[in-house]
């Protein structure tokens, strides 16, 4: 089967954890990772695994562009317009883990489906990749006037990028918790915990719905989606029981990663890269059949 | 031994998380007022857990603390009005509405080993004039040269004041003066001190702060705040008075605004009870212990075991949630 041609902008832990995830896709195929530092441990794995490895950034990728048909920008806010503007004048797809959000938010079980088209799409938070599915399949039930979030990760984790635009991760989250997940308002909160060994990504949605009741229905949505989930995180779990009191719902949930690159408690880094790739996934299945006609 | 301090009166924030975050205006004007009126250079209005606090993991604030900010800063012609601002709760934006409502100094506040996420609020609190500090929570939870290897990062970032807060109220006086000491030798901005009284240790260890050269020290009247409560203001300028130091602050007012606006006003004494004697014994965040004991009501266990579970799990500030999974866990 013919394959779209990945490319990975950035080569930190998110770059270089998509790299491994998009190994194991049949209808992606790892082609070049892009950097901009030469003795990056990202650019030297992958150099090592036999793929193509630029080291001068996006500028010396617009010279290459024909090993690629898909990007992973997996570098800043700030470096993304830039990134973006080249690649899709070029007729390339760009999936965005940065907090830029050129495009519009996805999150793969919610609202992929409406964006297969997009020449640009944006992947939020992983606290919104975690959390949000809850909340969507709660407003699919009964109306959500509010929800927030509240994801907690290890500080061996966050890496300097997280830690300068906290602020971003907050705005991101909220707003995406508003478009994708449905609650007329939305908030989020991050916590970095330092405890070693390291914590397992955990993260609880709060959620207060319109009016009281439909316990059973929401328990089961709520397992449904976990399985959703699960199907590209393997390691998502409900942590504890959902808490009804009143309209106010709690659910809690850890995402343990599939240690990849950075070990499994960088659940937060798990979620990004898996949903990513699931959204190129099913990007290259749209796109390949459309090429060859079979509908 | 005459010398100035700065005492800055945290009942309008610390205390919020005591009366769950319902402080009214009129609450707040008068306790502004009478703060005003005693010569108290700072004191703190914000949600308990700082601007953007009022939440479901920590409370809805029953009136709006723009709201709160801009009543407290309306009665103050000597005194002025700070905020508390935690990065990853509260953001740039919140504290830009602060200023607006009338904030004229702020205090960012990360986990005692998280201070870089707080580089861009300190950065911006310089630019908009505001007399900022950093503020290293749970200060108990790092060694001595972690500390400072911390509060060097938000010296760096502009910080005029580095405080070492022992917000689980689990330090014993030679713990401040080790910290406090150390600081005062490799900064050069001023250091302040903020305690909770879950251990009875509060006046000891402001005493300790005080003595091994903090200038910012945190009292909340009648003790009002999370837990058992912070260093008790009042009693704070008696006792720095007896010891020789200036305060500049007039007791009878302050006592009579302890007495008469913030006694009314207390939903529970700050007794030093089998939680909140937990939370200094365990090392747990003041401000899980409502929280806990909500959720051992809910489930029918003991506040107490949720409390030493929380510390054994090494929990840190705004980990709320982590009080419904380990009360049902210890429920099964």
């Amino acid at each position: 089967m013919k394959k779209l041609k990945v490319g990975i902008l950035g080569s930190g832990n998110i770059g270089t954890d998509l790299m491994y995830k998009v190994e194991r896709s049949d209808l992606l195929e790892m082609s070049v990772m892009i950097g901009i530092d030469p003795l990056s441990d990202g650019l030297k794995r992958a150099k090592n695994r036999g793929y193509e490895t630029i080291s001068t950034g996006i500028e010396g990728l617009a010279q290459h562009l024909d090993l690629v048909d898909i990007v992973f920008d997996a570098t800043s806010a700030y470096a993304h317009q830039t990134n973006s503007d080249l690649l899709t004048a070029a007729g390339k797809k760009v999936i965005d883990l940065t907090p830029a959000a050129i495009g519009p938010f996805v999150v793969p079980t919610v609202n992929l489906t409406e964006f297969l088209d997009k020449d640009n799409v944006n992947m939020i938070t992983c606290g919104g990749q975690a959390t949000i599915p809850i909340i969507h399949t709660i407003s699919r039930i009964v109306p959500v006037d509010y929800a927030e979030i509240v994801a907690t990760i290890s500080s061996r984790s966050a890496g300097p990028g997280t830690r300068a635009n906290i602020d971003e991760f907050t705005s991101t989250t909220s707003r995406a918790i508003e478009v994708v997940g449905g609650a007329k308002k939305g908030k989020a909160i991050i916590i970095l915990n330092p405890a070693e060994p390291p914590i397992i990504m955990r993260d609880t949605i709060h959620v207060l719905v319109a009016e009281e009741g439909h316990g059973e229905e929401i328990n089961e949505s709520i397992k449904q989606m976990v399985n959703a989930v699960q199907a590209y995180v393997p390691g998502y779990s409900l942590k504890a029981d959902t808490v009804f009191e009143g309209k106010k719902i709690s659910v809690f949930v850890e995402v343990e990663g599939a240690a990849d690159y950075l070990p499994a408690y960088a659940g937060n880094l798990d979620i990004m890269t898996a949903s990513a790739v699931q959204v190129a996934n099913e990007m290259a299945r749209h796109f390949l059949h459309e090429k060859e006609g079979i509908v | 031994m005459k010398r100035d301090f700065t005492i800055l009166d945290v009942s309008l924030r610390d205390g919020s998380h005591s009366v769950r975050h319902a402080f009214t205006e009129e609450q707040v004007r008068a306790t502004a007022k009478g703060l005003n009126a005693a010569g108290v250079r700072y004191f703190e209005v914000s949600h308990g857990d700082g601007l953007g606090g009022s939440s479901l993991q920590y409370g809805f604030s029953a009136t709006d603390e723009l709201k709160l900010i801009e009543v407290a800063a309306s009665e103050c012609t000597t005194s002025e009005v700070a905020v508390l601002l935690i990065p990853g709760i509260g953001t740039k934006q919140d504290l830009q509405n602060a200023v607006k409502a009338g904030a004229k100094m702020v205090r960012v506040a990360t986990h005692v080993t998280e201070a870089d996420v707080a580089a861009q609020h300190i950065q911006l609190a310089r630019e908009l004039g505001l007399k900022t500090a950093g503020f290293l929570m749970m200060a108990h939870m790092a060694p001595v040269e972690k500390v400072v290897e911390q509060a060097k990062l938000f010296e760096s970032y502009g910080a005029e004041i580095v405080y070492v807060t022992d917000s689980a109220g689990a330090m014993l006086p030679q713990d401040v003066t080790a910290r406090i000491t150390a600081l005062r030798e490799e900064l050069r901005c001023e250091i302040g001190f903020h305690a909770h009284n879950n251990l009875s240790m509060a006046m000891a260890n402001t005493i300790a702060a005080v003595e091994a050269g903090a200038t910012f020290i945190d009292g909340s009247m009648r003790a009002l705040g999370a837990g058992a409560g912070n260093t008790q203001t009042e009693v704070m300028v008696a006792v720095l008075e007896k010891m020789g130091y200036h305060t500049g602050i007039d007791l009878y007012q302050l006592m009579n605004t302890a007495n008469h606006v913030i006694a009314p006003l207390m939903q529970q004494p700050q007794e030093i009870t089998g939680g909140s004697l937990i939370l200094g014994h365990a090392g747990v965040y003041s401000s899980f212990l409502l929280h806990a004991q909500k959720a051992a009501q809910q489930y029918s266990i003991d506040e107490r075991d949720i409390l030493m579970k929380l510390g054994e799990m090494r929990a840190v500030g705004g980990q709320e949630d982590l009080i419904y999974e380990v009360a049902q866990t210890l429920a099964r």
